[in-house]
């Protein structure tokens, strides 16, 4: 299995009563509560964090894109990422993502994704989301029903213009470019791609045809992914794919302490911070209507409905039974996480170690815990794909690099 | 009324709604489409013949071929050809009065009477029009109607959103009509019409609620002074649902076309 740390960046000083007072912790929420005197510090131990997470083993480190959000305050993943470029050395640089349709033209997103490919060395994972409704719709002014046609055109132009060794003319819908030349080039051309969804059969299929990680970012744990990975995995079976677990990735809150007991008495706060105020979101910004298609509509609206359990008035343990949370000792940790792997046989799991407004000495714990006594016993849980590595980095030899330059 | 589906090429496949004698008039709907039985347009067929096609999204009318205001509005013209509508009475209500009046803007010659009620189309930053995408069901009605308590029936989805089925029903189609609406609405309803008013040439009653408070009377002035030939009427005890609301008042200003 393969572990990316992931700091969604949550803006920690939402008050109290928040839900109360507000609508809504994206689109429009005001911004007279934020401070950027604070947000320089939050900025800077959150890439702590991430820097952090690598020097204690973890594979990956993980950044996002959202928009006027205050649970996730990267509006540009990619400037994350180049600082974690250049201060880590080893782990994938993950960006889930960049939201193509959002960008004019889309080739900025092949040039900065190339850009943090070479500085790194070779070590982006490159996330193409749709974007959720929120932030590509309501934020962005996207228009909810052609939001995929963009997307798709936004896919294929940045692809060609990783692969074309000429300079091309780009006849699209939404973009016209008469001189398509990307420079640089990435390291890995293509990187590996990493395409988050939300249960929607397209994405499913798409994801299968270009042998692309299909990842399911949830914030309600793994147990009620099961349906939404199994529908994938039968898409795979039926294209007649192989079905290894690293096709997979999921996003999973996890808290590691030395007892199950120290685990909540010390990060339950930073849980409920999380579920009470960073997830209040208004209903009216869920989902513009034409941003998802009427296919997958059909299938997913009923048990969409059924899902939307309130968290915000579970107990610890209901948290944890219903897999929202994994949380504990190491040993507890471990024993959900083989539980996690075998439910959703998902290989790449993105670990939301930082929760809400956890400090970072509280994460920096976790993490530690986490990728000392944890991952160790992980390693191989799927012993059949022990040697697949056809979606994951694929660095410089840094050996040859030194060489090259003495030979000069 | 009777209704029927028209091919248009292999763009496009629409049901057509008709009905009643008279000089022919063409009507657009709003965003919310038609209702159910429609009054309006029932009163309309009292003195009109009366076509009224639903946009793709709408029902069972289909297209892939919609992105823009343009397709729009032609769109409205390759109806109108199909159907051998020879300069009709064009009447459009809300996003129907927007299209309505980029038909008569493109083709000014085409267009020769207009009745624009309280139309969408234009934008002033003194006035934002409330965000028809972001708002919940139970919002709609107290922003439609002037008397949402003795109308606001009228928008009443007909059935029990306990039931699995009806709610699964009703989102795939409020997904689709509001998704091919919000091609020319979302985020923000004005696709350049202001600059293009110029050109109407046809004779044009705008006709405004009083009380409308989607798209309030401010922008009853804008359209009345951007289209030359027109003529304004506020109609009191009115809100944006105005057709339904003052039913006689609006055929009464619709008569002198």
């Amino acid at each position: 299995m393969k572990f990316t740390f992931f700091n969604l960046m949550p803006w920690p000083y939402l008050p109290d009563d928040f839900r109360k007072k507000y609508r809504s912790v994206w689109v429009d929420i005001p911004s007279s509560l934020y401070d950027p005197v604070k947000g320089h510090t939050v900025y800077n131990d959150y890439l702590d964090t991430l820097e952090y997470a690598e020097e204690v083993g973890f594979d990956g480190v993980g950044v996002n894109e959202h928009h006027a959000n205050a649970y996730g305050m990267m509006p540009s993943p990619n400037i994350m990422a180049a600082s974690l470029a250049r201060n880590t050395s080893k782990a994938a640089v993950v960006v889930l993502g960049n939201s193509i349709a959002l960008y004019n033209p889309p080739i900025r997103v092949a040039e900065e994704f190339a850009m943090l490919d070479v500085i790194s060395g070779g070590r982006l994972i490159a996330g193409f989301p749709v974007g959720t409704s929120m932030d590509t719709n309501y934020a962005y002014g996207t228009i909810p029903a052609l939001t995929r046609e963009k997307y798709s055109e936004a896919h294929e132009l940045i692809l060609r213009a990783w692969k074309e060794e000429e300079t091309f003319a780009f006849n699209g819908r939404y973009n016209k470019i008469r001189h398509v030349n990307c420079w640089p080039k990435p390291v890995q051309n293509p990187p590996p791609i990493y395409i988050p969804g939300g249960g929607s059969l397209e994405t499913y299929d798409f994801c299968i045809e270009n042998d692309y990680v299909y990842c399911y970012l949830s914030f309600s744990g793994f147990m009620r992914a099961k349906t939404l990975m199994d529908g994938y995995w039968r898409r795979v079976e039926e294209s007649g794919k192989d079905p290894s677990p690293y096709r997979g990735g999921f996003a999973q809150t996890i808290i590691v302490a030395e007892t199950d007991e120290e685990a909540e008495r010390d990060y339950r706060e930073h849980v409920d911070y999380f579920y009470n105020r960073c997830l209040h979101v208004y209903p009216g910004f869920a989902d513009a209507p034409g941003y998802r298609t009427i296919k997958t509509l059909q299938a997913n609206i009923t048990e969409q409905m059924t899902q939307n359990a309130n968290v915000s008035k579970m107990s610890w343990q209901e948290l944890i039974d219903q897999g929202y949370v994994i949380a504990g000792s190491p040993d507890t940790v471990v024993e959900q996480m083989k539980r996690l792997a075998s439910t959703l046989n998902v290989a790449n799991i993105f670990c939301l170690i930082h929760i809400g407004d956890m400090p970072k000495d509280k994460c920096m714990r976790s993490a530690k815990l986490f990728a000392e006594e944890v991952i160790p016993k992980l390693r191989n849980v799927f012993p059949d794909y022990a040697d697949d590595d056809r979606f994951w980095i694929n660095p410089i030899d840094q050996s040859s690099i030194t060489e090259t330059k003495e030979a000069k | 009324m009777e209704s029927r589906i028209i091919e248009i090429q292999d763009r496009a496949s629409i049901r057509v709604y008709e009905g009643g004698s008279g000089p022919d008039l063409f009507f657009l709907h709003g965003a919310g489409g038609l209702l159910q039985n429609d009054p309006f347009l029932n009163a309309l067929m009292e003195n009109y013949r009366v076509t009224a096609p639903l946009l793709p999204g709408y029902e069972d009318s289909e297209s892939e071929h919609l992105r823009d205001m343009l397709d729009f509005t032609l769109h409205s013209f390759d109806v109108l050809d199909q159907l051998n509508l020879n300069k009709p009475l064009v009447v459009g209500h809300s996003m129907g009065g927007m299209i309505a009046a980029e038909m008569a803007a493109i083709a000014p010659d085409a267009i020769e009477r207009l009745a624009l009620i309280c139309p969408a189309g234009f934008w002033s930053d003194d006035h934002p029009i409330p965000d028809l995408f972001a708002l919940l069901p139970y919002e709609l009605p107290g922003l439609m109607f002037h008397d949402p308590e003795k109308n606001g029936d009228l928008m009443s989805a007909g059935g029990d959103f306990n039931d699995p089925e009806f709610l699964t029903e009703f989102l795939v189609g409020n997904a689709k009509r509001m998704g091919s609406a919000g091609k020319i609405l979302f985020p923000i309803p004005d696709r350049g019409l202001s600059e293009r008013a110029y050109r109407i040439k046809a004779k044009t009653e705008i006709l405004w609620g009083a009380q409308d408070k989607l798209i309030v009377p401010h922008y009853a002035s804008l359209f009345s002074s951007a289209i030359a030939n027109s003529n304004l009427t506020m109609i009191q005890e009115a809100g944006h649902m105005l057709p339904y609301e003052q039913t006689s008042q609006v055929l009464e200003v619709i008569a002198k076309l």
